[in-house]
């Protein structure tokens, strides 16, 4: 275990810089998850991280080492990759035990390590097959066994999920976690699945385009979004966003003739005449009867219905506001034609103001 | 008159079957045939007369032919793993240049495109006591003061076929060599990096087994191209002096042509096949392995 802290590090290559200069200071046995949509340079961080890119500005610490110019096998790091990287023509057992034996460990030691982190992922009885006879998910385990079986001080994952089926992803998703309860390890993981990064993340570190745009726990970039970058990236479906101007009544206009109130707390952050971005989750926009009991400020709006998918516990609602397709969910559904007019309330309590210009969070 | 009718399958493969019968089936079985016989080129009739397998009782008597065979498998043995060594080099070095790696790869064909005859005729050159290359070399930069008969002294004549051949056929290793680093997934790599090899190691550990099978692809086709390697040496050495780099098939061609006994040469031809079979099967059967080591399946 160990901290580990990028300090303006920035990439290049050649003239083009894909890492802009990030700061990120992860903690003892935080688990922290870079996501952002592909190209946003989070895979590059993490490489960086392990030392298989170079660092072309700035410092990474591992613990209280610079470590810019070791090269990976000096960092007593351990990564998992995407697709999966298992040395084909050695066994389970031996892939587990590699590094150990090039350590120099003795046979007995890397039994009794191999042992236990088969034992931890549930890999003793294939320890004697080769990879290329084991499904997806008995290979990502076996890759996961081959990071720990060191006790490194940092794990890293890249997209380790990503090749896996839907029901595999959620159960090893779910394994992972475990793990690092289990194992009590920093671990700094890469995907650019929102849901992963919700669900396992303590901490999580959202980027674009070589930029951090918003770090803090899976519940604060859920609920107080930076910007609406963070606000689309974060949450399924995705936050709704409607344009807006603030009139001088305090109302806001939003295209189409729909006008709202401006929310009682962002009243005192907004301007007559200024350009904003009005957002809102699915789940505040629900119809009347089938939504849940509103406390404070809310607002009653008719919408058509466009298309509904009925998910069994609830339904997606998807319609058209001020010029916009927007999502809204019903509760205790009940069946919905397409084309029908229906009232909906939104609770202004939860809605999110962002600036036109900057696309900022005027929380 | 009753036509006789063929079935249609038989006449559809009729063309296939009387080319293959001439080019191929007929030849076969004649010099298998004549193998049997004392046949000579100059007196036709004798191709007519059965020996049974005194062609073969003599060359297996025959001191010469099991020198000849001995000194294939040596020049097969040393080529093969000098020119393995020498392309595994080449292909490593040329994988890691990053700028006009396409014309270096296109400069590294050029020994394969000469003939071998050619090749022959250049070493030759090279090799000659009195106005070649080396000696001229050596002689001038007063590393030595006397002629070294290079294609003359058994030992020396056979380095220098064994460099010409090399000089050759280096290349062919280095292509599917390269091929095969080209082939690496990048993954596998980058986690015996982070597994805490060594760039040695890395080598040793993750990339040799992943070039094996390539190398084995490229030890099948050479040992058959070496077996019957003729041109180089007749152009060179003439299997000489005194026989002394006479291989297998520079004496079964002045059996068969110089002295004309055709029967004997074919049955020496027809041993000396056994020994391609043999490196064939051997290096199919260690390919097989490797690819199944990969998990590639047999």
């Amino acid at each position: 275990m160990a901290q580990v802290h990028l300090k303006n590090v920035s990439k290049s290559y050649g003239a083009l810089e894909v890492v802009h200069g990030i700061n990120l200071d992860i903690d003892h046995n935080e688990f922290v998850v870079l996501v952002g949509p592909s190209g946003c340079g989070k895979s590059t961080t993490l490489r960086m991280i392990a030392g298989l890119e170079s660092i072309t500005g700035g410092d990474v610490l591992i613990g209280e080492n610079i470590v810019n110019d070791l090269p990976p096998r000096d960092r007593n790091i351990s990564m998992v990759f995407q697709n999966y990287a298992l040395y084909p023509h050695m066994t389970v057992g031996e892939n587990l035990g590699f590094s150990l034996k090039i350590a120099g460990k003795s046979q007995d030691q890397i039994d009794a390590a191999v042992a236990e982190a088969a034992a931890i992922l549930s890999l003793t009885e294939y320890l004697e097959r080769k990879p290329g006879a084991l499904s997806g998910g008995q290979r990502q385990r076996v890759a996961m066994g081959r990071a720990i079986v060191r006790h490194p001080d940092v794990f890293l994952f890249d997209e380790p999920l990503s090749n896996l089926d839907a029901k595999l992803r959620a159960q090893m998703r779910v394994e992972i976690k475990k793990l690092h309860q289990k194992i009590q390890t920093t671990i700094v993981y890469v995907t650019h699945d929102q849901v992963e990064a919700m669900t396992l993340a303590d901490r999580i570190v959202i980027m674009r385009d070589g930029h951090i745009e918003q770090q803090g726990t899976p519940l604060e970039v859920f609920e107080a979004p930076a910007n609406t970058f963070v606000a689309t990236f974060i949450g399924s479906p995705p936050m709704n966003l409607l344009d807006g101007i603030v009139q001088q009544d305090g109302t806001l206009q939003l295209g189409g003739g729909v006008t709202l109130n401006v929310p009682q707390q962002y009243t005192a952050k907004t301007r007559p005449g200024q350009k904003v971005v009005l957002g809102f989750r699915a789940d505040n926009l629900m119809p009347c009867g089938h939504s849940l009991p509103m406390e404070g400020e809310s607002a009653e709006i008719e919408m058509t219905v466009v298309l509904s998918e009925p998910l069994g516990t609830e339904t997606l609602l998807f319609g058209a506001l001020a010029g916009q397709e927007v999502q809204a969910k019903m509760l205790n559904p009940r069946p919905v034609s397409n084309g029908e007019r229906m009232m909906f309330n939104l609770d202004l309590t939860r809605v999110h103001l962002f600036d036109g210009e900057s696309q900022k969070s005027l929380r | 008159m009753s036509r006789l009718k063929l079935p249609q399958w038989f006449v559809l493969l009729l063309p296939a079957i009387i080319i293959l019968s001439a080019v191929v089936l007929i030849p076969l079985l004649l010099s298998l045939y004549s193998s049997f016989t004392p046949y000579r080129l100059t007196r036709p009739e004798t191709l007519y007369k059965w020996i049974g397998t005194f062609n073969y009782e003599k060359a297996i008597t025959n001191a010469n032919f099991w020198a000849a065979f001995g000194r294939t498998v040596l020049l097969l043995t040393i080529a093969l793993n000098v020119e393995m060594l020498l392309g595994l080099g080449l292909a490593l070095l040329v994988n890691r240049v990053t700028w006009g790696q396409r014309g270096l790869r296109t400069l590294m064909m050029f020994p394969m495109m000469f003939s071998p005859v050619l090749v022959g005729f250049q070493f030759k050159f090279i090799f000659n006591d009195n106005v070649g290359l080396v000696n001229n070399a050596l002689q001038s930069l007063g590393f030595s003061d006397v002629a070294i008969p290079w294609l003359v002294d058994a030992n020396l004549a056979m380095f220098s076929i064994i460099f010409a051949e090399v000089w050759t056929s280096t290349s062919v290793f280095a292509i599917l060599i390269l091929a095969g680093l080209f082939a690496i997934p990048r993954d596998p790599l980058e986690a015996a990096k982070v597994d805490g090899c060594t760039p040695w190691q890395t080598f040793r550990h993750i990339t040799l087994p992943y070039l094996m099978p390539f190398i084995y692809i490229a030890l099948a086709i050479r040992s058959l191209d070496v077996a019957r390697a003729y041109d180089i040496v007749q152009i060179m050495t003439n299997g000489g002096p005194a026989r002394r780099t006479e291989l297998i098939w520079t004496m079964i061609g002045r059996t068969g042509y110089v002295d004309a006994k055709m029967g004997y040469a074919n049955a020496m031809g027809y041993i000396s096949i056994f020994l391609a079979i043999f490196f064939t099967i051997y290096f199919f059967k260690k390919l097989n392995a490797a690819r199944t080591e990969l998990g590639m399946g047999g």
